[in-house]
């Protein structure tokens, strides 16, 4: 042990200390002053949970929160069955007509500005006519979300050796139930992880809301950008603290969930 | 036919949902934003002037075809403010994809050199910060950042500046931002290129005379650079459209395409415009997609 | 947990197709008609015919890449071929899919269902089959007990070892009691202990069960010592078919010769048959004498085969009483180098006439003490019995 730590130099060992604490130590300042009872951000007046209470008295917050995470769980949802059809597709597929396409279409979406897929997909709602609120941006975050799904899921199964599908069949079962009974249950820690992924990317989400909402359904990241472009408020504070403990709940069960199942039926060696 | 035929075809039809929403919902729109950026721009909702009508048939087309118009790119190639955005997002993002690469891989290397129990650890801790709101983060640095927030107060304190230093609305609170947002992006293809390399490669090139120094720039660099390719482009291409960064932290005095794009859609309300800008951004983002493209489908689908 | 009686009477667990002997004769249980499969423009098995006879073990023996296991998974019904007929019991099964075929396949890797327990993974088949609830339950406890694995039931695969994860692998695949076991490197992830002991394991379940076995191995010792018949495969083809006696002793061709054991070869013409013996002039001027093979050599140019170990060798030569037939393959040489491996000692000649030869010596004693050494002059001889006359 001592001498594989003797392997990391001192300024490996910086680089790692410096980087994390850049990475949590704004969170983790944030958090300290969402109990502050003083109104001035800055200043330090005590511990308290006033902004809390501001917080569930603030009946358009309230309605913001409510609509996102509505917006959250449906798109997930939707979003997971899409994007794990998806990676199954990909990965089982094997080549077939439009199949570039098809991976392109999913990758894009990960690294595409938001505010290309914001603009482009309000335009198309508007040339549907469509009545934009609630359905507009849970589609908008399904069609952003289902793509980081789909890597997930996928990296999974091709990681999952084939031989397990093989014995299935093997032993009885035709393809369907062989997916059904081998290979769902072994990537379905992946799944459930595509799945909190797809709602805190939605939950997060400004830009593509903004473009997809309509008159009264903001989401609570676009009250809170609103709010902040003002300044900040010891309230936003807690608003955010209670969603990165909301995220933090999620995190800690997909953890576990993995842990229970972690490296399942991988293959030993690539083929 | 084998056996990975038998699962092909059920897999294949079970792609058809997700493929047809893509199309429907990804594609698609790419027709629409083309086809509003050749159009003209009307004070009416929605504003712009429908290029075509599909109720009156072919002769509404040839007439639509006849009505497109160039306009709006002539427009964004001879003001200066479209131009100067273009270049200051191409800048940015250049910089801050730089930036990220240097502090990003030291970390990485740090993390892929840990005893494998500790890996894991520091992997999650990386990840995390990825899954926690990139909204509040930003916003968590508007509370350090701000006029009298607390980075001021230390430096009074250690009597390093006299009086407070303007830290918001500058282009340093942006390239911070954009580091910090991105980091997570940067680090994990580094780590994961770094982690998976062969420990004994470095010992044979210490065995065939390299000091530590050169087999890191023989050995360890050279092998890395598929994962600084991946981290480059998943940076690089998000930052060039960013918008939210440079919003709430950048100074109002230039803008950032993607800030443009937003100003004339919101508030100008002029759509055509703002669809010229999504095209013209997009022409821009189109090598680095396509090297994407091919990159991840390495990755996932093992160089297939 | 209820546990079934202690002692399995293996004779109740009765093979799927009772074959009688007779009719056993008459059709063979595998037939493999022809059967050829492409990758692209690669022929991994080209043109193969194969009859495989109720109850035996058959081993497929090849190097990595010769075919064995596509036509394996070809059996298995994972691959289709691209033209013949694979008849079981005399039906075509080519265009049968994997899941109602009446085989099962023992994977390399165990491919065991890692979310599932040991007894669920043997039982997976079972409750494919539609069987009750209770006959599941018996069959299982049989199959634990055969691979020895009582009180092992509960656990998943991660908790076993590598030997007790072949044993569930064996026990799930047996099962369903298929007409056809195949078992695709079955041995190939234990360690040689364990391997020895296992390959003895598998012989007396084959023989108890009267199943039929076929396994594909690169392993010749392995293959030797398990299997009634081997087939030997090259390039997609099958190179010769026979007992691991006969390969050893009459290879059919220069390529078994020296894939299975080792072999000192020679080429030459033959000069003269006499006597049923064939005169041979090597390349380097030497001539060496053979039986003549029952089947007759047509060509001229061939190569003479001999074993390591039926080339003896000494100081002086054969002592007198070894009779002259024995010793009409007679050589002088030098010994250039002795390999030491415990049970024999390999020497490597340089002949006076050039060629180099091995020989392997068994070491009888332990204390030897006329041991041969590097540098030494000596005589080496065989008889015309133990060469093999192949055609080039």
């Amino acid at each position: 042990m001592a001498q594989r730590v003797g392997r990391i130099s001192p300024f490996n060992i910086t680089a790692l200390a410096l980087g994390m604490a850049f990475l949590y130590l704004p969170i983790v300042i944030l958090i300290i002053y969402s109990f502050n009872a003083s109104r001035l951000v800055t200043v330090w007046g005590g511990w308290s949970l006033r902004w809390y209470h501001e917080f569930f008295n603030d009946r358009a917050m309230l309605d913001a929160a409510w609509m996102s995470l509505r917006v959250a769980a449906v798109s997930a949802t939707i979003a997971t069955l899409l994007g794990t059809l998806a990676a199954v597709g990909l990965v089982r597929g094997e080549r077939f007509k439009g199949r570039a396409l098809f991976s392109g279409m999913l990758y894009a979406p990960l690294v595409m500005p938001e505010v290309i897929s914001g603009l482009s997909l309000l335009l198309l709602f508007v040339a549907l006519n469509a009545e934009r609120g609630f359905w507009t941006v849970t589609i908008a975050h399904t069609t952003l979300t289902m793509c980081f799904v789909t890597v997930v899921v996928q990296s999974r199964l091709a990681s999952l050796d084939r031989s397990l599908e093989e014995a299935a069949m093997d032993l009885g079962c035709n393809p369907v139930q062989a997916f059904l009974r081998v290979t769902l249950p072994l990537i379905l820690p992946a799944i459930a992880a595509g799945w909190m992924l797809a709602f805190t990317l939605s939950l997060d989400d400004v830009v593509i809301a903004s473009f997809t909402t309509g008159p009264g359904s903001a989401t609570l990241p676009i009250r809170i950008y609103s709010e902040v472009r003002l300044g900040v408020k010891p309230e936003i504070n807690a608003i955010c603290t209670m969603v990165i403990a909301l995220i933090a709940v999620l995190i800690v069960i997909a953890s576990l969930a993995s842990k229970l199942s972690s490296s399942q039926g991988e293959s030993a060696a690539p083929p | 036919m084998s056996a990975r035929r038998i699962f092909a075809q059920p897999a294949r039809y079970g792609a058809i949902a997700p493929y047809l929403w893509m199309v429907l919902f990804f594609l698609v729109p790419f027709g629409f934003v083309l086809k509003i950026s050749l159009s003209q721009t009307a004070i009416a909702q929605p504003p712009y002037l429908p290029v075509f009508d599909f109720s009156e048939g072919w002769t509404a087309i040839k007439a639509a075809f006849a009505q497109l118009s160039a306009d709006n790119f002539r427009l964004l190639i001879s003001d200066s403010l479209y131009i100067s955005s273009y270049l200051r997002s191409l800048a940015v993002a250049i910089t801050s994809t730089l930036i990220l690469l240097l502090i990003g891989y030291p970390i990485a290397y740090g993390m892929a050199r840990l005893p494998q129990r500790w890996q894991a650890i520091a992997m999650m801790l990386v990840i995390v910060p990825f899954w926690t709101s990139f909204l509040i983060r930003i916003y968590a640095w508007i509370n350090i950042l701000q006029h009298d927030g607390l980075l001021n107060k230390i430096l009074l304190a250690l009597h390093l500046v006299s009086s407070p230093v303007v830290w918001l609305s500058t282009d340093t609170a942006m390239y911070l931002g954009i580091v910090y947002s991105y980091l997570p992006f940067m680090i994990l293809p580094l780590y994961a290129t770094l982690s998976k390399m062969d420990p004994s490669l470095l010992e044979a090139a210490a065995d065939l005379g390299s000091s530590p120094r050169q087999a890191f720039w023989l050995v360890t660099f050279p092998l890395s650079l598929p994962g600084v390719g991946a981290g480059a482009l998943l940076c690089f291409i998000p930052i060039v459209g960013e918008f939210v960064i440079p919003d709430l932290l950048a100074g109002s005095g230039s803008m950032m395409i993607g800030q443009t794009l937003w100003l004339e859609f919101f508030t100008n309300k002029d759509w055509p415009v703002a669809a010229a800008a999504a095209v013209a951004l997009l022409v821009l983002l189109v090598p680095p997609l396509l090297l994407y493209d091919r990159l991840q489908r390495r990755t996932l689908e093992g160089g297939r | 947990m209820s546990r079934q009686s202690p002692e399995i009477d293996i004779a109740k667990i009765d093979t799927a197709t009772p074959v009688a002997p007779a009719a056993a004769a008459a059709m063979p249980l595998l037939r493999i008609e022809g059967v050829s499969k492409k990758f692209g423009s690669f022929r991994a098995v080209d043109r193969l015919s194969l009859d495989i006879k109720a109850g035996e073990f058959f081993a497929l023996l090849g190097p990595s890449g010769c075919g064995k296991t596509t036509l394996l998974r070809m059996l298995a019904g994972f691959e289709t071929p691209d033209e013949g007929r694979i008849l079981l019991g005399g039906r075509d099964i080519a265009p049968v899919l994997p899941h109602e075929r009446p085989v099962n396949m023992m994977f390399q890797n165990y491919a065991l269902f890692p979310h599932l327990s040991v007894r669920d993974n043997i039982a997976f088949g079972l409750k494919r089959a539609g069987m009750a609830r209770a006959a599941i339950d018996t069959r299982v406890g049989e199959m634990v007990a055969l691979v020895k694995l009582e009180g092992m039931e509960k656990r998943r695969p991660d908790q076993l070892s590598g030997g007790q994860k072949q044993r569930v692998a064996l026990a799930r695949s047996l099962a369903r009691r298929p007409k056809v076991l195949l078992l695709d490197e079955p041995l190939a992830a234990l360690d040689k202990k364990l391997r020895e002991s296992t390959q003895l394991e598998l012989m007396e379940l084959q023989r108890r069960l009267g199943m039929t076995f076929i396994v594909v191995t690169h392993d010749q010792e392995e293959a030797m010592t398990m299997a009634n018949r081997i087939g030997v495969m090259d390039a997609g083809r099958l190179e010769q078919v026979a007992t691991p006696r006969d390969l050893y002793e009459a290879p059919a061709s220069r390529w078994v010769a020296q894939f299975v054991g080792d072999v000192n070869l020679f080429d030459g013409e033959v000069t003269s048959r006499e006597q049923r013996h064939l005169t041979i002039a090597t390349g380097d001027g030497g001539a060496i004498v053979v039986a003549e093979p029952s089947q007759p050599v047509t060509e001229t140019a061939v190569s003479v085969a001999i074993r390591p170990e039926k080339v003896k060798l000494s100081r002086h030569g054969p002592a007198s009483d070894a009779g002259s037939s024995q010793a009409i393959n007679r050589f002088e040489g030098v010994v250039t180098d002795v390999s030491y491996l415990g049970g024999s000692t390999v020497y490597k000649l340089k002949l006076d006439s050039g060629a180099v030869v091995r020989s392997s010596m068994a070491n009888a004693a332990r204390l030897d003490i006329d041991v041969l050494s590097a540098g030494q002059r000596v005589v080496a001889w065989f008889a015309p019995d133990d060469c093999v006359v192949l055609e080039r």
